[in-house]
C-alpha cells in the first residue's frame, strides 16, 4: 500500500524490493532471543528472523506453529541495529497486520508455520511493510511476486540440516529462468499457463533472465560449504537457523557461514573458515521424512 | 612535457562484501568504468575510485573490519582515491556516528544517525534537488536510511531534503543518504568515474574538473 504525504511516499514497491536488494549478499539468521539476536549481529549477520522455536524443534515438537509473541519480537528489536523480521501464517493477514503495527523490517509469510489458509496467500500489496515467501519453483515464486511479495526465498526444506531441497529448488527456479530466456513472444503465453504464474511476470523474465526481486536461498543450510554453494548455484543471500543453533558451537559457526556468503568464490577463504569448526547438526535424511511431514508441500 | 592522455575507461570498485554492489557495478559501467568488484585489500591496489554501497554497516564492519579491507581503504582515501558512499556507505564515511560507534573508513567530516528515520515501514521515495550536478531534481530512494546531524565547515551540503543534508560532498569523497543505483540517474556515478580518470592520470585539477561537473 503506498501513501502519499510531503514526507515522501511510503510503501512504494521500489522501497519494498530495494530493501532486498541491500540484503544481497548477506546471512539472514532465525533467533529466539534477544541474546541469540546479539550473537547472530556480532557474527555479521545482515538481518534476524524472529521467531518462536527454530525449525527443527517446530518439526520435533509438533502442534500448531504460530507468530511469536509481540513482546519477545519487540525485546529482538531493542537488541540490534540491523534489521528484524518476523514469521506470520501462510494466508493469516491478522498475524501480518500486527507484526505491520510493531513496526519490523520484514514479513516471512513462511511454510514452517502452520498455514492458516489452504487455498489463499496474503493478499501483501495491501500493506506498507515488504514481505519475503518461499518457493519451490518459477510458478511459486511468480505467483508470490504477482501477490506483492517483494523478495523470494527458495524453500528447501527447513529444520533438516540437508542441503539438498534448496539445491533442489534453486537449479529449478533458475533453469526455468534460463528456458524462458529462449522461448519466442507467441510461445509466452503457453509457458505462462504452464508455470500457472500471470503473463505480465512471465514477460518481463523472460526478457531480463532473472526475477523481478532478490532471490535468496533458504532451508537445510548447515555448513559455510552449504552457504558458498547456494550463492555460487545463483542465490543472492542465505537464510540459515536451526543449521547454526543444533550445531555445537553456534557463534563460531555463524561467522564461518556469513564469510562464506561473502568470498562464496574463494576455496581458500571456504578452507580457512570451514576449519575446526565444532560439530554441526547432525541433519535428516529426506527419505527419512514421510509426505506429511515436508514443510515444503504448504503453500501453492 | 607532453601530458598523458586521461585513460577513456578508468576501474573502479564496488565494495563487494555485502548490500546492492552489483546494482552499482551496473552502473558504473554504464557511466564509462572498468567495474569490479572488490573483496580483499589487495584488490584495492589497481582501482582509481570505490563505491561503497548500501548494505548493513554492522556486517560491513565485522566482515570487512577483521579482513584487513577497512584499514586499507582507510590507506587508500588517505591517498587521495575518490569515493562515493550511498546509504550504509555514507556511514562508512563519515567521520562520527551518533550512537559512539567508531568511524568505519572516514574522511567525510559529518557525524550520521543510523535508522534516523525509522524501520522500513517509513521507507520512502521523494523528489530531491541537487546542487551543481546539472540534470534537475533526482529520485531520492531513502531504505532505512541514515541522517546527517551535523556537518563541518569544509563539507558542502549538495542536497537537503526537509532541512536535513541528504547529498554532502568535501574534496572527492561524496557521501548520499539515498539510492541512487536503484533509479535511472547516474550523476554520481559519473561524478565518481570523471574523478576516477583524473586520479588515474595522477592529475588533480579542483577546478577544471568542478568546472566539467557543473557545465
Amino acid at each position: 500500500m503506498t501513501d502519499e504525504s510531503a514526507n515522501g511516499r511510503t510503501g512504494t514497491m521500489r522501497v519494498k524490493t530495494g530493501h532486498a536488494q541491500m540484503l544481497q549478499g548477506g546471512v539472514i539468521m532465525d533467533v529466539t532471543t534477544p541474546e541469540q539476536a546479539k550473537i547472530a549481529e556480532d557474527a555479521g549477520a545482515c538481518a534476524v528472523m524472529a521467531l518462536e522455536r527454530i525449525p527443527a524443534d517446530i518439526r520435533a515438537d509438533g502442534g500448531v506453529a504460530r507468530m511469536s509473541d509481540p513482546e519477545m519480537i519487540r525485546g529482538i528489536v531493542e537488541a540490534v541495529s540491523i534489521p528484524v523480521m518476523a514469521k506470520c501464517r501462510i494466508g493469516h493477514f491478522v498475524e501480518a497486520q500486527i507484526l505491520e503495527a510493531l513496526q519490523i523490517d520484514y514479513i516471512d509469510e513462511s511454510e514452517v508455520l502452520t498455514p492458516a489458509d489452504e487455498a489463499n496467500h496474503i493478499d501483501k500489496h495491501r500493506f506498507t511493510i515488504p514481505f519475503v515467501c518461499g518457493a519451490t519453483d518459477l510458478g511459486e515464486a511468480l505467483r508470490r511476486i504477482g501477490e506483492g511479495a517483494a523478495m523470494i526465498r527458495s524453500k528447501g526444506e527447513a529444520g533438516t540440516g540437508n542441503v539438498v531441497e534448496a539445491v533442489r529448488h534453486m537449479r529449478t527456479i533458475l533453469g526455468e529462468i534460463r528456458r524462458l530466456t529462449v522461448l519466442s513472444e507467441d510461445e509466452r503465453p503457453a509457458a505462462a499457463k504452464h508455470l500457472r504464474a500471470p503473463l505480465d511476470l512471465v514477460n518481463w523474465v523472460a526478457d531480463h533472465g532473472k526475477l523481478p526481486v532478490v532471490l535468496f536461498t533458504a532451508g537445510g543450510i548447515a555448513t559455510p560449504a552449504d552457504a558458498a554453494l547456494m550463492m555460487q548455484l545463483g542465490a543472492d543471500g542465505v537464510f540459515v537457523g536451526s543449521g547454526i543453533y543444533k550445531s555445537q558451537d553456534p557463534a563460531a559457526r555463524a561467522r564461518a557461514i556469513v564469510e562464506a556468503t561473502t568470498h562464496f568464490q574463494d576455496p581458500e577463504v571456504l578452507a580457512r573458515v570451514s576449519t575446526g569448526l565444532k560439530g554441526a547438526m547432525p541433519g535428516i535424511e529426506m527419505d527419512a521424512l514421510v509426505g506429511g511431514e515436508l514443510l515444503q508441500s504448504r503453500g501453492w | 612535457m607532453s601530458v598523458s592522455p586521461l585513460p577513456s575507461r578508468p576501474r573502479v570498485g564496488v565494495l563487494a562484501v555485502q548490500g546492492a554492489f552489483r546494482e552499482h557495478q551496473a552502473m558504473l559501467s554504464a557511466a564509462g568504468a572498468d567495474a569490479v568488484l572488490v573483496r580483499t585489500p589487495a584488490a584495492l591496489s589497481d582501482i582509481a575510485g570505490l563505491v561503497v554501497p548500501g548494505g548493513e554497516s554492522t556486517t560491513l564492519r565485522i566482515v570487512a573490519g577483521d579482513s584487513g579491507l577497512l584499514e586499507a581503504i582507510r590507506a587508500a582515501r588517505a591517498g587521495g582515491m575518490p569515493m562515493l558512499g550511498t546509504c550504509a556507505g555514507l556511514i562508512a564515511l563519515a567521520d562520527g556516528i551518533a550512537d559512539g560507534d567508531t568511524p568505519l573508513v572516514g574522511g567525510l567530516d559529518v557525524t550520521v544517525a543510523r535508522n534516523a528515520y525509522g524501520s522500513q515501514v517509513a521507507s520512502f521515495e521523494a523528489m530531491v534537488d541537487v546542487l551543481g550536478f546539472g540534470d534537475g531534481p533526482c529520485e531520492g530512494v531513502f531504505i532505512r536510511a541514515p541522517r546527517i546531524i551535523r556537518t563541518g565547515p569544509a563539507v558542502e551540503v549538495l542536497a537537503s531534503f526537509q532541512g536535513d543534508p541528504v547529498v554532502v560532498r568535501q574534496d572527492g569523497l561524496l557521501g548520499v543518504a539515498f539510492h541512487p543505483e536503484l533509479t535511472d540517474d547516474s550523476r554520481f556515478h559519473r561524478w565518481l568515474v570523471e574523478r576516477a580518470r583524473r586520479y588515474a592520470a595522477g592529475r588533480t585539477n579542483q577546478t577544471m574538473e568542478d568546472s566539467r561537473v557543473r557545465a
